[in-house]
């Protein structure tokens, strides 16, 4: 079986493996690196828990190429803490309830810190349109927004 | 099963290689979930790096739509602000920014929702050998039809062009149907409208007795009274878990009707 190597930045170290063809970006990072934080939930970009950044923009890693990611910069859930500080994104969440089973929860950081980064004052409308591609089957999604708009908050806090 | 990859620097090397075992990998959203599935029908994937197939480009009263375009590029582009609310339709935020303009003329039945806009807009392809292909001849056989540089589409006056998705799941959800309409005219008398339906048929297709029906026609109650009872008329809505083809039958008028009516007010 062919197997290419392929090198790109993965939460701000270097990357390097072996993919094999048609491997997508998930099983890349989940069996060839060992980052376990984006999950595998429907494989059809339905669900959304696979979401990662790439080059800043959320993308689907069970619908993305593993060799299409060599040479950019790709981020995952692991990137959010700092230590054992969390992002106010990961404590809004644990504070806020936002999180029951977990699984639906690396994406939505994921999709969430995107949004955050492109609109640090988003409305409730604008934070729902934001996770529209990520399912929770849990909690429901008013938590979540709530959580969301918690983290922004104090995200600009900081800012200021 | 092991599948290859084989990456270009150009379009035109891709068309050449693609073949009866290769699949053209546009933005993922479709030849990736295949590979997921194990479809068995590939056993090649084509790329190509060329990012000018992003470009997007107007010239005159026509705007090129390079087919390496993604949602979130159409999005992003003033020049194509009236296509932004058909383009937010499609997807989350994720798929947007990989989604592009080329692969959602190949996307199946209920998805092509972009594809419905384009085909109301007059659109061409152009292929990669150069050929010109009216979309409607291309969305009608599929199969085999060639790799896609470009899309070109004709661009709208202020209200002319509208765009409406039904959808059960808001506020992302995969389409009952959806309607595209360019009428050249409004909001007074239309001459030359385009009319498009998507999820009606096993592609976008154009609802030309619709068009007939509108032409000269003011968009008030009585100007669009016929349109509306000709609204299905030469579609093949399908029976699926979103709808049965009754259903789709009978809200078609309805939509249509709020998409001519009110619509335009907004």
């Amino acid at each position: 079986m062919a197997r290419t190597p392929i090198s790109f930045t993965l939460n701000g170290s270097t990357a390097d493996l072996f993919v094999e063809g048609g491997e997508n970006l998930l099983d890349a990072l989940r069996r060839g690196l060992g980052d376990l934080t984006p999950k595998y939930g429907c494989g059809q970009g339905a669900c959304g828990t696979c979401t990662v950044l790439i080059d800043g923009r959320p993308q689907l890693s069970c619908l993305t190429l593993a060799e299409a990611v060599a040479g950019r910069s790709v981020e995952t859930a692991a990137s959010l803490a700092e230590g054992p500080d969390l992002h106010p994104l990961q404590d809004a969440f644990m504070e806020g309830f936002a999180a029951q089973c977990g699984y639906c929860t690396p994406g939505m950081l994921m999709a969430a810190k995107a949004l955050l980064a492109e609109n640090p004052t988003p409305t409730r409308e604008e934070v729902a349109e934001g996770i529209a591609g990520n399912i929770c089957r849990c909690t429901g999604y008013e938590p979540i927004i709530d959580a969301i708009l918690a983290a922004a908050e104090r995200m600009r806090g900081r800012a200021a | 099963m092991s599948i290859i990859v084989e990456t270009f620097d150009t379009l035109a090397e891709a068309a050449r290689a693609i073949g009866g075992d290769g699949r053209y990998l546009g933005g993922g959203t479709l030849v990736m979930r295949a590979a997921n599935y194990g479809d068995q029908s590939f056993r090649r994937i084509i790329r190509v790096r060329d990012q000018g197939l992003r470009r997007i480009a107007a010239a005159g009263d026509r705007i090129e739509i390079g087919a390496g375009a993604t949602m979130a590029d159409v999005m992003a582009s003033r020049d194509l602000a009236f296509l932004e609310p058909v383009a937010r339709a499609i997807g989350g935020p994720a798929v947007r920014q990989m989604a592009t303009v080329g692969g959602n003329l190949f996307a199946a039945h209920p998805y092509g929702d972009f594809a419905t806009a384009l085909l109301a807009l007059d659109g061409k392809a152009r292929m990669a050998d150069g050929r010109e292909t009216p979309l409607e001849e291309l969305l009608a056989r599929r199969d085999g039809a060639g790799l896609v540089a470009s899309v070109s589409i004709a661009r709208p006056r202020d209200g002319e062009f509208r765009f409406r998705k039904v959808s059960r799941v808001k506020p992302k959800g995969v389409s009952v149907m959806a309607i595209a309409a360019w009428l050249p005219g409004a909001p007074g008398r239309i001459a030359g409208a385009r009319v498009a339906f998507g999820a009606m048929g096993p592609a976008p297709a154009r609802a030309r007795a619709v068009e007939r029906a509108l032409e000269g026609a003011a968009l008030d109650e009585s100007g669009i009274a016929r349109a509306l009872a000709a609204a299905t008329e030469g579609l093949d809505p399908p029976d699926d878990p979103l709808a049965s083809a009754w259903y789709r039958r009978e809200v078609a008028p309805v939509h249509l009707r709020r998409l001519l009516l009110e619509d335009g007010r907004r």
